[in-house]
């Protein structure tokens, strides 16, 4: 080797030594992405903190099975937990057929052209709508329009409408993981479109629709902004008995508990809020548990 | 004559994919379709059972009989003409289900009831396609547990419990190690006293191999088409003898 081809080698060294600097980049990330976590978690941590500290010595049975009251010792939350029950039945009722069957319709029916775009595009758009401009629609719509009134009804109608978008675009995820081949081999075994679909698609997509189906619930459950608009009232002495009865669901009884000056509703409210983060926490392990499960089972 | 195409056209959108080809197959042979990659061959395949129907924007053009019916008359039931026509794909597509049920999916989607022809079905199907023995102590377990040679005979065994007489193969063992290739190779040899055969396949002595006559495709042309050990000792075609040996392709 040459004076000259020693001189090349030292100049690409020199010019390769600022690979360093990638290096600590990489360091640099690294970090910075492990206390972004962290807050995430250190927060959330710290409200579940709080909340189990204020709440959880008022938590007893009578709570649970109690009316409300104007006396913060005497109230309870009965007819706000029934009522999410209500909602959430109701909705996922309403709800899940309707939006499974668009996500499905969308998803293996529908031809592409201009109009389906738009319609996608909308419905990508419903997902981020503000929740109040729901509530609007649905005293409107539900409430006044169709008279039906502060109901259970009105309540639910307004929530699937919310969800419908959530459980539209998780439902065509999950037909879109189930892989085409799957579909071929059906065919081509003389299968008709609705037969594979039937047989094949929707067990092989059902886990994946189901998570998505229950996240978008327990997100229904958790709204307060569009219950208050449509009229969801906060003092129910009485748990609905039919889908036009009145109601109140826990958010709705937080948020009104939380409002009061007196240091009891607020005992009150972190103890309701330990009753509804159970609910929400439980429906996610739920779907995580199914998702799991299915990904176990399943490898294409 | 079992099987006659004659002046096959496919468009993909604008792209013309196949120009214009003209061929007939005689009844309980195989018949092995090459060519480079994008030549054809596998659309044309896909012609014989109108899978090209599921793409959006194909269209085929031209006439195909089988047994003197036309099969893209528009009274023709599809479903009915891929019961008649059988397809193996490229890749092992066994459904998420168990070994028995991927065999009876095809007789239970044809309202077939009785669970003691069902039972019948699938073991004969499993017979014909050489997997029977290893698979008759675990029918309940999961078809993806089997491996991919396995697999692939199973999706063979599926094709032939609904009882077609022809069968089509899109390059069934490229996937496959050389040993569940050559099992393959075996079967589709057995297989040919019974069904008339397709094959689509990039390995030139599995063509030479398994097949009676071959047809070779370039850009959307049927170069050649001739007995198989005229094909590969004595090409007429100059293309066909350059991608025989090698020299492209």
């Amino acid at each position: 080797m040459g004076k000259k081809g020693k001189g090349k080698i030292k100049k690409r060294l020199k010019y390769f030594s600022n690979t360093r600097v990638y290096e600590y980049q990489d360091q640099a990330f690294k970090y910075f992405g492990l206390c972004c976590t962290l807050i995430g978690v250190v927060v959330l941590m710290l409200l579940l903190g709080d909340v189990l500290y204020r709440g959880l010595s008022r938590l007893d049975w009578d709570f649970i099975m109690g009316l409300p009251s104007r006396r913060a010792a005497k109230a309870g939350i009965y007819t706000a937990w029934v009522g999410t029950l209500w909602i959430m039945v109701l909705t996922a009722v309403i709800a899940f057929p309707i939006g499974i069957s668009a996500g499905l319709y969308l998803e293996e029916y529908n031809k592409k052209s201009r109009l389906s775009n738009i319609i996608e595009i909308n419905i990508a758009n419903l997902a981020g709508v503000p929740s109040i401009i729901y509530g609007l629609l649905g005293l409107e719509l539900f409430a006044r329009a169709l008279k039906l009134g502060e109901s259970v009804l009105t309540g639910a109608l307004t929530l699937s409408l919310l969800i419908l978008p959530i459980i539209i675009v998780s439902t065509r995820e999950a037909l879109k993981a189930v892989p085409y081949s799957i579909r071929e081999g059906s065919y081509a075994l003389g299968a008709s479109k609705w037969q594979t679909i039937w047989y094949q698609v929707l067990p092989a997509a059902v886990s994946g629709i189901f998570t998505g189906v229950i996240l978008s619930l327990s997100r229904a459950i958790g709204e307060t902004a569009p219950l208050i608009v449509i009229g969801a009232l906060t003092f129910v002495p009485f748990v609905p008995e039919s889908v036009m009865d009145s109601f109140t669901v826990l958010p709705i009884q937080i948020f009104n508990w939380v409002s009061r000056p007196q240091k009891e509703f607020s005992e009150n409210a972190a103890a309701a809020i330990i009753i509804l983060l159970s609910i929400t926490f439980i429906m996610n392990g739920i779907a995580v548990y199914i998702r799991h499960k299915w990904q176990k089972k399943v490898k294409w | 004559m079992k099987i006659e195409a004659k002046n096959v056209h496919v468009y993909y959108g604008s792209d013309h994919v196949l120009k214009g080809v003209t061929l007939s197959i005689k009844k309980n042979t195989v018949t092995a379709l090459i060519g480079p990659s994008g030549c054809g061959k596998s659309t044309f395949l896909r012609c014989f059972n109108r899978m090209n129907d599921l793409i959006e924007n194909a269209r085929v053009e031209g006439e195909i009989m089988i047994e003197g019916v036309d099969i893209y008359h528009p009274k023709i039931n599809v479903n009915e003409l891929r019961k008649t026509v059988g397809m193996v794909f490229q890749k092992p597509n066994p459904f998420p289900k168990s070994i028995f049920e991927n065999v009876a999916y095809g007789l239970r989607v044809n309202g077939v009831k009785d669970q003691a022809l069902i039972d019948e079905k699938v073991e004969s199907s499993l017979r014909g396609a050489a997997l029977w023995d290893e698979v008759k102590d675990k029918l309940k377990k999961s078809a993806l547990a089997l491996s991919g040679g396995q697999q692939q005979r199973l999706c063979i065994a599926r094709a032939l419990a609904v009882e077609p007489s022809v069968l089509l193969m899109d390059e069934p063992a490229s996937a496959l190690d050389p040993i569940s290739s050559i099992k393959i190779e075996e079967l589709i040899y057995s297989l040919k006293a019974n069904y008339t055969i397709l094959i689509v396949t990039h390995n030139m002595q599995q063509a030479s191999r398994t097949s009676d006559k071959t047809a070779f495709f370039y850009m959307g042309d049927l170069v050649e088409y001739d007995d198989t050990r005229t094909l590969f000792t004595n090409p007429k075609k100059e293309r066909t003898q350059n991608y025989i040996t090698g020299r492209f392709g």
